[in-house]
């Protein structure tokens, strides 16, 4: 399904950048560590993460309508962020970029390997997911838009690109803002902005021969120490069981003698 | 230690936002600055010079703050940074657009969204939708900070801070607003509620939503919320959506109807004080959550429920 937005193809020399990150999937119910070090992730499910998802499709139509010339993923993070990027390049995207680091990435450190990324090759968009759902953290597309001097839409859920610009719809708090920004750019996508397609047998196995090209934070000369140190994960207070009512009367009479709130 | 505040505000009055997150700065002490960028804000600022706990507020007043675009406010707020210890913005979506573009441009690291602050360099985060809280240390010169505002009872009023005005910054021209849509609503904010009235797929229809719920959060003056099942069915618009992804409430009272409870959903409301569940389905995990389930046809129970109130 393409939506009419896709359509028209004035604009025929945009490179697209997607970053996408490896996360745990959005159905596994995450477990604290014991030693409040963190989360379990051992043999846990991964997946990308679902912003990013949106991301990619959001790249690959603007690439179906004539409008980009070329999808380039890139993630950030352990060897295993390849299965990731492969998917990227089973739902379209032309070439991947590993860049490979087993430290823990925060998203300045990511902000700045994107920003080298960006250098090397030179995106007139750059879209990534808003947040990443293991840290909530919502920075590193207002950090790579920083540091690369560039305007910024996040939280989108439109995107029209044409004429040297991109018209964005953003979800805001009090409804939607639409924002006319100069490419180069940096737009964040948010939930609604696509329904990402599923990746075909026939793709994934295309997407096994597409170049997958692997870099190292030194090569890029990025300092990607942590500027964050965490003490400790623990999990939030449980809320107490309660019960069940029998019905309307008995509901009402709970909430103004017990609970005390109407 | 010295604090500057980005208020968020229309201009005219701030929201309610700003108020939670100068709490949060005095949680972690020392001396607040507000800084109020806008155009033709005089009012907001005076606002903000009322507050309880702050001592100074700084007004860049220009055209090119009319719209409150990142660019041009991050680079006015760096400009501004010398001497602070903090800066602060709440955790909504405007504070989530421009402060991690603050952090970056000053080449140090963002806290997003805490929920409690331990001492001046460690703070509490939620982490997996809220299914796990993190206390992470910053050891930048500056720490940035989105503030949670369900997490901070809104700071009190009768300050007198001084209010100085002080010179705009550049206009990046990067940004061009080309249209709001803003919801128009008589109800009380969703963010500053006491009672939620909250509606999922279950009401299997924008009709239906509308028809059931706003009688009942007439009777309850209650704001209008909803999972993201709804939303993205259309039944209302975006930013009604609670969840991880969507607004984090706690209100003294949130009825769920029609929600199933994932976890997505219960990010956004699990630290209501009361929450009510109305589902057909007896497993719904949201039962898990509530104080109050009510197991049966939705159709048939809010309209009984709306006429007992
Ligand atoms: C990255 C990501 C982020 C997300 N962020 C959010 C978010 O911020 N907020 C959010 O809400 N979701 C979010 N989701 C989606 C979330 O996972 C769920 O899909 C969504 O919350 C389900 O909405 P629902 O409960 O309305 O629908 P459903 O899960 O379909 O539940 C409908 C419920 O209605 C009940 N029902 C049906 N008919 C009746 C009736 N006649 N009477 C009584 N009960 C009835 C059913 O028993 C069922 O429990 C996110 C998902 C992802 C992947
Ligand atoms: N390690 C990473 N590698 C590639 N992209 C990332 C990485 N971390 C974050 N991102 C991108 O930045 C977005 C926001 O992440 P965050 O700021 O961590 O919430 C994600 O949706 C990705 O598009």
């Amino acid at each position: 399904m393409v939506h009419e937005r896709y359509e028209r193809a004035e604009e025929t020399n945009v490179k697209i950048l997607v970053p996408v990150k490896r996360v745990i999937d959005y159905n596994v119910k995450v477990r604290v560590k014991a030693d409040q070090s963190g989360v379990e992730l051992a043999s846990v499910k991964m997946a990308m993460n679902p912003f990013d998802e949106i991301a990619v499709e959001e790249a690959v139509r603007l690439k179906e309508a004539g409008v980009a010339t070329e999808v380039v993923a890139v993630s950030c993070g352990a060897t295993q962020s390849q299965e990731q990027l492969r998917t990227a390049l089973a739902l379209g995207a032309d070439r991947a970029i590993l860049v490979e680091s087993d430290a823990e990435l925060q998203s300045l450190a990511v902000a700045k390997l994107l920003k080298a990324v960006c250098e090397k090759e030179q995106p007139q968009l750059v879209i990534l997911g808003k947040q990443a759902i293991d840290d909530d953290a919502n920075q590193t597309g207002q950090m790579l838009a920083a540091l690369m001097g560039w305007p910024q839409a996040t939280f989108a859920s439109k995107v029209v690109v044409a004429d040297g610009k991109a018209t964005v719809t953003r979800e805001i708090d009090g409804g939607l803002e639409t924002l006319a920004i100069k490419l180069p750019a940096i737009v964040t996508t948010d939930l609604r902005l696509n329904e990402p397609r599923y990746a075909t047998l026939p793709n994934i196995m295309k997407a096994k021969k597409k170049p997958l090209d692997t870099l190292k934070p030194a090569e890029l000369g990025v300092d990607v120490a942590p500027r964050l140190t965490t003490l400790k994960v623990v999990e939030p207070a449980k809320r107490q069981a309660g019960v069940k009512v029998a019905d309307v009367a008995e509901l009402v009479a709970k909430l103004k003698n017990e609970a005390k709130v109407i | 230690m010295s604090i500057l505040v980005i208020a968020e505000h229309d201009h005219a009055a701030l929201k309610a936002a700003t108020l939670n997150t100068v709490a949060a700065a005095s949680k972690i002490g020392g001396k607040i600055h507000v800084l109020v960028a806008g155009s033709g804000c005089a009012a907001a600022a005076q606002a903000a010079a009322a507050l309880e706990g702050v001592a100074q507020v700084k007004v860049a007043d220009a055209a090119h703050y009319a719209e409150q675009t990142a660019e041009n406010l991050a680079a006015l707020v760096v400009a501004n940074a010398q001497g602070y210890t903090h800066i602060l913005a709440p955790a909504t979506t405007f504070g989530k657009n421009l402060l991690p573009r603050v952090a970056a441009l000053l080449d140090v690291a963002q806290i997003s969204e805490i929920c409690g602050v331990e001492s001046p360099d460690t703070f509490v985060r939620p982490i997996y939708a809220g299914n796990a809280l993190a206390t992470v240390q910053s050891a930048d010169t500056v720490k940035v900070i989105t503030v949670r505002t369900t997490a901070f009872d809104a700071c009190g009023q009768g300050g007198a801070a001084t209010v100085e005005n002080i010179a705009a910054g550049p206009d990046l021209g990067l940004t061009q607003l080309v249209g709001r849509e803003l919801t128009k609503s008589e109800r009380p904010e969703l963010g500053a509620a006491k009672v939620i009235v909250s509606g999922g797929r279950g009401l299997a229809s924008g009709e239906n939503y509308h028809s059931l719920l706003e009688p009942l959060a007439d009777k309850l003056n209650a704001a209008l919320g909803a999972s993201r099942a709804a939303v993205d069915a259309g039944f209302v618009p975006n930013d009604y959506q609670v969840g991880q992804t969507g607004k984090v409430v706690a209100p003294q009272l949130y009825l769920a109807i029609g929600i199933s409870g994932a976890i997505q959903h219960l990010a956004g409301m699990k630290d209501s004080k009361v929450i009510v569940a109305i589902n057909k389905d007896p497993d719904a995990p949201i039962f898990q959550v509530a104080d109050y389930g009510l197991v049966g046809d939705l159709f048939q129970l809010v309209p009984e429920l709306t006429a007992a109130l």
